[in-house]
C-alpha cells in the first residue's frame, strides 16, 4: 500500500528548482501585459476618463474602460456567485474596484500607463466599515451557503432555556477583515484563436473558470481551455473565478493578441475577496452540573454592495452540531458596506465562528469552575442533534484525551495568572476543532502507455497540498503497480472534469474517481488479454494484473506485450464517483483538539506561542508527509489569525491601508513554536472508499480560541477581539 | 511606477554631478526606493545608482571617531564582532531590523533615510500632508496605532521607523554629506527635522547631496549600551516602541546616560528627560521606570497608541537595566 506512507511529493523537486511553471510563467509568444486601474473613491459613478496621455505613452496598445470594453454576459460562476465582471458600467461601490485596464508591450509600461489614466468621479455617500453602528443595515442573506442552507436555524426554545439557566454567559466577539495573501498573486494569460480561448490562470477551480468565461463570452464550454498545473497558495481566494481572469480574456480579445494580467500585491487586497469582518453575539446557559441548557449565536458579517454577489461568513453553522444541547438558536446576517465582495478563506465560518463559540465555552467553564476540557466532555455530542443524524465517524474523544495527555493538561492550575516561569506568565488554553467533510462528483482517467508508464489524470487542482502525489499513490495501489511508473496530471480542462478545490474536498472527491478508473482500466486490460492466444479459453474475469503482468492460473504475460500484439500504444479508461447514500445518511465531519501554551512578558504584553499540541481525526491520513504538512500549515495559519492578521481600512476613503505584506503581518518562522500533531487513524467509510476526510481547513479551526483562552489563563484578561495584541494584555 | 532614466556612475564625483540634476534621486540598496517608486510615492526622472561606488562601504571602528561608510550594508555592521562587543546597541538595532535578506541588500545611509511606514502616506490615496501638502492628515482620526507621540504637528503624526537611526541618536553621531560643490557635516540631532507645517520635509538633505558616512564619537558608554525593541511579531517587524540606552557606571550609580526612543517619534528621538533622571541615580528597576516615565511625560498620544506611553516607560526601564549590567 502506498496510501498512508510518507511518499515524497511528485512536484517537490520541480518546485524547489524553479521548474514548476505557474500561470504567469508560461511563455506565450507575442504576449502583451495588462495592468488594472482601480477606483480611488468608495462610492459613486464614473463621469469620464482622460486616457489620451496614457495612450500616447511608449509601448501602450490599449486603455480599456467600461466605455470601450464591449458587453459581457453576467458571470455564472460554479460556486459562490460573483455576479459582476466590472468594466461594464460606471458604478463604483468600493475603493479599489477595477475601472480600467492598460495594455502595453511590457509590464512596466503597462504599469506606468495605468497610473497615468485619469478617472473622473461623481462621489456619493459611503459606509466603509462594519461596526456596531452599521448593524442597523443588516439583512438576511438570500443565498446562504450557496442557497443550500437556511441562515436561521433553531431547535428547542433557546429564549426560555436561557432565561431559566442558573449560569449564564453572554458576550460579543469580533474577528477582523483578513486577506488570504497567497505567495503567488492572481495571474492569467489569455490567448484567443478565433472563437476559442485558452487561459493559463492561477485558480482553485479550472472548471469554474471554464464555465465563467464560457458564460461571459457566450461560448460553448468546449471553446474554453483552462490550464493551471500549480497554484502558489489559494486559501480560498482562488476558489471563485474573479474578475481579473475575465478582464484578461476581455483585454486579449480587445487587442487581438495574448495578454497577461498579474494582479499586483496591493491590488490583491481588492481583487479576489477576503474573510469578512464578523461581529458575533453569543449567549450560553448552563446548569450547575455543567450541562449546556442553551446556546445562541447571532452572526453579522461584512458584505459588499449586493450588486457584486453575496457571501456570508457562516459562523454559526458549526454551533449547530458542536455540542449536545436541546435549545439552540443560530442566525446569520450580512451588513453591506462599500468594500469588495468577501469570500471563503480557510475554514470560512468554522475558524471565525469557533473563535467566538470556543471562547464562550471557556468563559462558561470558568463561570462554572470547571476544567475547560471536562466541560466539553460533559456536553459531548454523540450525534448531530440539528440534522438528527449519526456522525459518519467521530474520534473526538480520543483526540481530546491523546492531545491532553501529550500536552500535560492535567498539570494545569486553573487559576488565571498562576502559572509562571520566572517573570513570564504562562497560559494554557484549549479548543475543539471540527470541519465538515465535503465530497463532490469527480471524474478521472488512467492511461497505460507503451513505454511502461501510467498516467492518472483529473481536472482537479493541487494547491500545494499534495494532490499530485496522492493521485499517483491511489492509482498505483488500485492497479497494483510500482508507483515509480505512475505520474499524475491535473489542472487542465481537457482532462476529465473535477470539482473546485475548496472545502477540503479534493482528496475525498478525486480518489474514488481514480479507483473507479483503475477498475475500468483493469477490466479493459483483461478484455484485451482475453483476445491474446496466451489466455485462450480464460474468461476475462479471471485475468488479473500482477506487477506489470497480466496473469491467470498458470499464465503470465507482460501488459506491454499484450498491448503490442493488439497494436495499441495506449490503453485508457475513465471512472467517476459522487457522494453516495451513506454519505447523505450521515453527518460527515472531521474533528480535532487543540492545546496551546503561550508565554507573555508581563512588562511588554508580548505574546509568544511556545507550544501547540493537537490531535486530529481526519479519517485515513493518505500521505503521512504531505498530510502532516497540511496540519502544521493550518495551525500556523491559526496563529496568524490569533495574533497578527488584520486588514485596516481608512474610514474616510474606504481604502485598505495596509495592502502589502510588510504591514499586513502573517507569522514568520520565529513565531512558530514546537508544534506536535497527532492523528487518530479512523477510516470514515461513509465519506469515500478510502475513508479520507479533508485535512486542509480543520487544523486552523480552534487555534485562535485555544490561544485566546490561554491568554485568559495567563492574565485573567478575556480578549474577545482578534487579533490579540500587546495593548490587549499590557497590565 | 513612472518611466525614468537609470544611470550608474563610476565615481562619487560623477554621481554627485548626476544627483544634482532636477528630478534625480539616488538609489543605494533600493529596498525603500523601489517600493516608493512602485507605489508612485516617488517618481524620479533620473535614478542615480550609487550602491556599488568604491570607498563608501568601509566600517572603521579604530579611531576616536567611528566611521560607517554610507554604503556599508546593514548586515556587515550587524555582524561586525567589534561593533557587537563595543557598541552592542548599534549592532542590535541592525540585527533586530528587517530581515536577513533586506539587511544583505540595504545600506546604512539608506536606512537612516528610510521613509515613514504611515499607511495613509503609503497607500497613495488617502489625504496626507506628507504626500500631497495641504490635503490633510487621515491618521489624525484614523487608525493611529502606528503613529508618533513626539515631534508631531497637526499636519502630520507619522512615525520614523528606523532602528539604526534611533540607536545612533543615543551617541554623538554626525552625518557627512557631499555635494558637487561642497561638503558638510551635520549632527544627527539636526539631520532629521521634526514636523512643523511642512511634513513633506524629513531631513536637511538638499537635492544633489549624498550622504557619504555616518560618524560616531567613540565612548566607553558603547559597551554599556543596548537596544530594546518591542514589536508585533518575533521578527521582521518595525518597532512598536524601542529604546537605546548607553550608560557609564560608577559602581551602582549612573555616571552618564544616553537614551533615545524609536517607534514613537517623527525622527530619531533623544530623551534628555530620561537621561537627567538616570544620571546620578542608583540603577534599580524603580529608577529605570522613573526614567521611562520622564521620557514619556511629554508624549502626545492619539486614540489607539496611548498604550505606548506605559509600554515605553517599561522598555526604557528594561533597556536601562540591561545596559547597566553591561557597563
Ligand atoms: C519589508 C521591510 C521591513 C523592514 N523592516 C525594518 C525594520 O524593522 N527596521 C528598520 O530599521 N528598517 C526596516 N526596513 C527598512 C530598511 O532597513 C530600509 O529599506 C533600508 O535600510 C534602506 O536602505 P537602502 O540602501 O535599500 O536604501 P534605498 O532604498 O536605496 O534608499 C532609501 C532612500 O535614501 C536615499 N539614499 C540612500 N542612500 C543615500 C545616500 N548615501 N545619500 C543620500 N540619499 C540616499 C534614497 O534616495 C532613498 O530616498 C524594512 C524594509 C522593508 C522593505
Amino acid at each position: 500500500m502506498y496510501i498512508g506512507q510518507g511518499i515524497v511529493r511528485q512536484d517537490g523537486r520541480l518546485k524547489v528548482t524553479g521548474g514548476a511553471r505557474y500561470a504567469a510563467e508560461f511563455d506565450v509568444p507575442g504576449c502583451l501585459h495588462a495592468v488594472l486601474v482601480q477606483s480611488t473613491i468608495p462610492a459613486g459613478a464614473i463621469t469620464g476618463y482622460d486616457t489620451a496621455q496614457a495612450e500616447r505613452m511608449p509601448g501602450v496598445v490599449a486603455i480599456i474602460t467600461h466605455q470601450n470594453a464591449g458587453a459581457l454576459n453576467q458571470h455564472k460562476a460554479a460556486q459562490q456567485t460573483v455576479t459582476h465582471p466590472f468594466l461594464q458600467d460606471g458604478r463604483i461601490v468600493y475603493n479599489g474596484q477595477h475601472v480600467a485596464v492598460a495594455v502595453a508591450d511590457t509590464f512596466e509600461r503597462a504599469e506606468a500607463a495605468a497610473s497615468a489614466v485619469r478617472v473622473r468621479y461623481a462621489p456619493s455617500e459611503a459606509v466603509t466599515v462594519m461596526d456596531e453602528s452599521a448593524l442597523s443595515r443588516a439583512y438576511k442573506p438570500k443565498q446562504f451557503q450557496n442557497g443550500e442552507k437556511s441562515p436561521d436555524v433553531s431547535r428547542g426554545d433557546e429564549d426560555a432555556a436561557f432565561a431559566g439557566a442558573p449560569v449564564r454567559v453572554e458576550a460579543t466577539y469580533e474577528t477582523p477583515v483578513e486577506h488570504h495573501n497567497p505567495m503567488e498573486p492572481h495571474a492569467t494569460i489569455a490567448m484567443w484563436r478565433g472563437d476559442t480561448v485558452a487561459v493559463w490562470t492561477s485558480t482553485q477551480g479550472i472548471s469554474g473558470v471554464q464555465e465563467t468565461l464560457a458564460s461571459a463570452f457566450g461560448l460553448p464550454k468546449e471553446s474554453v481551455t483552462v490550464v493551471c498545473p500549480y497554484v502558489g497558495g489559494g486559501f480560498g481566494c482562488k476558489g471563485n473565478t474573479w474578475p481579473p481572469a475575465t478582464i484578461a480574456a476581455l483585454a486579449a480579445r480587445h487587442v487581438g493578441r495574448p495578454v497577461k494580467l498579474v494582479v499586483t500585491r496591493p491590488q490583491m487586497f481588492t481583487s479576489n475577496g477576503y474573510r469578512p469582518k464578523t461581529i458575533q453575539k453569543i449567549r450560553l446557559g448552563a446548569g450547575r452540573d455543567g450541562r449546556l441548557l442553551s446556546i445562541r449565536h447571532d452572526g453579522f458579517s461584512q458584505m459588499s454592495d449586493p450588486m457584486l454577489g453575496e457571501f456570508s461568513e457562516p459562523v454559526g453553522v458549526v454551533t449547530q452540531m458542536a455540542y449536545s444541547c436541546r435549545n439552540v438558536a443560530v442566525t446569520h446576517r450580512v451588513v453591506p458596506v462599500n468594500q469588495g465582495l468577501p469570500t471563503y478563506m480557510r475554514a470560512p465560518g468554522e475558524s471565525s465562528g469557533m473563535f467566538a463559540l470556543e471562547s464562550a465555552m471557556d468563559e462558561m467553564a470558568h463561570a462554572l469552575r470547571m476544567d475547560p476540557l471536562a466541560f466539553r466532555l460533559a456536553n459531548y455530542a454523540e450525534r448531530d442533534e440539528q440534522k438528527d443524524k449519526p456522525f459518519a465517524s467521530k474520534g473526538l474523544r480520543e483526540c481530546y484525551s491523546r492531545a491532553a495527555d501529550r500536552f500535560g493538561w492535567r498539570q494545569r492550575n486553573p487559576t488565571p495568572g498562576s502559572m509562571r516561569d520566572g517573570r513570564i506568565l504562562v497560559g494554557w488554553g484549549m479548543a475543539t476543532s471540527t470541519y465538515p467533510t465535503n465530497r463532490r462528483p469527480c471524474h478521472a482517467r488512467i492511461v497505460v502507455r507503451s513505454d511502461g508508464t501510467v498516467l492518472v489524470q483529473s481536472g482537479v487542482q493541487d494547491l500545494g497540498t499534495g494532490t499530485y502525489t496522492i493521485m499517483a499513490q491511489c492509482a498505483a495501489d488500485r492497479l497494483g503497480v510500482d508507483i515509480a511508473r505512475v505520474s499524475a496530471q491535473l489542472g487542465d480542462s481537457r482532462f476529465p472534469q473535477g470539482p473546485v478545490s475548496g472545502g477540503s474536498a479534493t482528496a475525498a472527491s478525486v480518489l474514488p474517481a481514480i479507483e473507479a478508473a483503475a477498475d475500468a482500466l483493469l477490466a479493459r486490460l483483461a478484455a484485451l488479454a482475453a483476445l491474446d492466444p496466451h489466455f485462450a479459453q480464460v474468461p476475462p474475469a479471471d485475468i488479473r494484473l500482477d506487477g506489470f503482468d497480466l496473469t491467470a492460473p498458470g499464465r503470465r504475460v507482460p501488459v506491454l506485450q499484450v498491448m503490442a500484439r493488439a497494436g495499441l500504444h495506449t490503453v485508457d479508461a475513465e471512472g467517476s464517483s459522487a457522494p453516495g447514500d451513506a454519505y447523505k445518511a450521515h453527518s460527515c465531519h472531521s474533528f480535532g483538539a487543540q492545546f496551546a501554551e503561550i508565554r507573555i512578558d508581563p512588562d511588554f504584553g508580548t505574546i509568544r506561542v511556545s507550544r501547540i499540541v493537537s490531535c486530529f481525526e481526519v479519517g485515513r491520513l493518505l500521505n503521512a508527509r504531505t498530510g502532516r504538512s497540511q496540519l502544521l500549515g493550518g495551525i500556523v495559519f491559526g496563529i496568524g489569525m490569533a495574533l497578527q492578521e488584520e486588514t485596516l481600512v481608512d474610514r474616510a476613503t474606504g481604502r485598505i491601508v495596509n495592502s502589502n505584506i510588510a504591514d499586513y503581518h502573517v507569522p514568520v518562522n520565529a513565531d512558530v513554536p514546537d508544534i506536535e500533531v497527532m492523528t487518530v487513524d479512523a477510516p470514515d467509510l461513509a465519506t469515500g472508499a478510502l475513508g479520507a476526510k479533508g485535512a486542509g481547513e480543520l487544523p486552523m479551526v480552534g487555534v485562535a480560541p485555544a490561544i485566546a483562552n490561554a491568554v485568559f489563563h495567563a492574565t485573567g484578561r478575556r480578549v474577545r477581539k482578534l487579533p490579540i495584541r500587546v495593548e490587549d494584555v499590557l497590565a | 511606477m513612472q518611466p525614468f532614466t537609470y544611470v550608474r556612475p563610476d565615481t562619487l564625483e560623477q554621481a554627485l554631478h548626476e544627483a544634482a540634476e532636477p528630478g534625480a534621486s539616488v538609489l543605494a540598496g533600493g529596498t525603500t526606493m523601489v517600493d516608493l517608486m512602485r507605489g508612485d510615492l516617488a517618481a524620479p526622472r533620473r535614478v542615480v545608482d550609487i550602491g556599488h561606488l568604491p570607498g563608501l562601504s568601509e566600517i572603521d571602528l579604530s579611531g576616536p571617531v567611528l566611521r560607517f561608510g554610507a554604503l556599508a550594508r546593514m548586515a556587515d555592521a550587524a555582524e561586525d564582532a567589534a561593533l557587537k562587543r563595543d557598541y552592542p546597541a548599534l549592532a542590535e538595532s541592525l540585527q533586530l531590523a528587517a530581515s536577513q535578506q533586506l539587511r544583505n541588500a540595504a545600506t546604512l545611509g539608506g536606512n537612516l533615510l528610510q521613509r515613514t511606514r504611515c499607511p495613509y502616506f503609503r497607500n497613495g490615496v488617502s489625504a496626507c500632508n506628507k504626500r500631497v501638502p495641504g490635503s490633510g492628515c487621515s491618521a489624525l482620526d484614523g487608525e493611529d496605532r502606528e503613529m508618533a507621540l513626539f515631534g508631531i504637528s497637526d499636519a502630520c503624526v507619522a512615525n520614523y521607523p528606523g532602528d539604526w537611526g534611533t540607536a545612533l541618536a543615543a551617541f554623538d553621531t554626525a552625518v557627512e554629506i557631499r555635494s558637487a560643490a561642497a561638503s558638510r557635516t551635520v549632527p544627527l540631532a539636526n539631520f532629521h527635522v521634526a514636523y512643523g507645517d511642512d511634513p513633506a520635509r524629513e531631513t536637511v538633505l538638499e537635492q544633489g547631496e549624498i550622504v557619504t558616512a555616518i560618524t560616531v564619537r567613540a565612548t566607553p558608554a558603547g559597551r554599556g549600551s543596548t537596544y530594546a525593541k518591542v514589536r508585533d511579531r518575533q521578527s521582521y517587524a518595525y518597532a512598536l516602541v524601542s529604546a537605546a540606552v548607553a550608560l557609564e557606571m560608577d559602581g551602582d550609580t549612573v555616571a552618564s546616560a544616553r537614551v533615545s526612543l524609536g517607534g514613537v517619534a517623527s525622527k530619531p528621538w533623544r530623551s534628555a528627560e530620561a537621561e537627567a533622571v538616570l544620571t546620578g541615580a542608583t540603577l534599580t528597576e524603580a529608577a529605570g521606570l522613573r526614567a521611562g516615565e520622564a521620557a514619556f511625560a511629554g508624549a502626545r498620544p492619539g486614540r489607539h497608541n496611548a498604550f505606548k506611553v506605559e509600554l515605553g516607560r517599561r522598555v526604557v526601564a528594561r533597556a536601562a537595566l540591561t545596559a547597566s549590567r553591561r557597563a
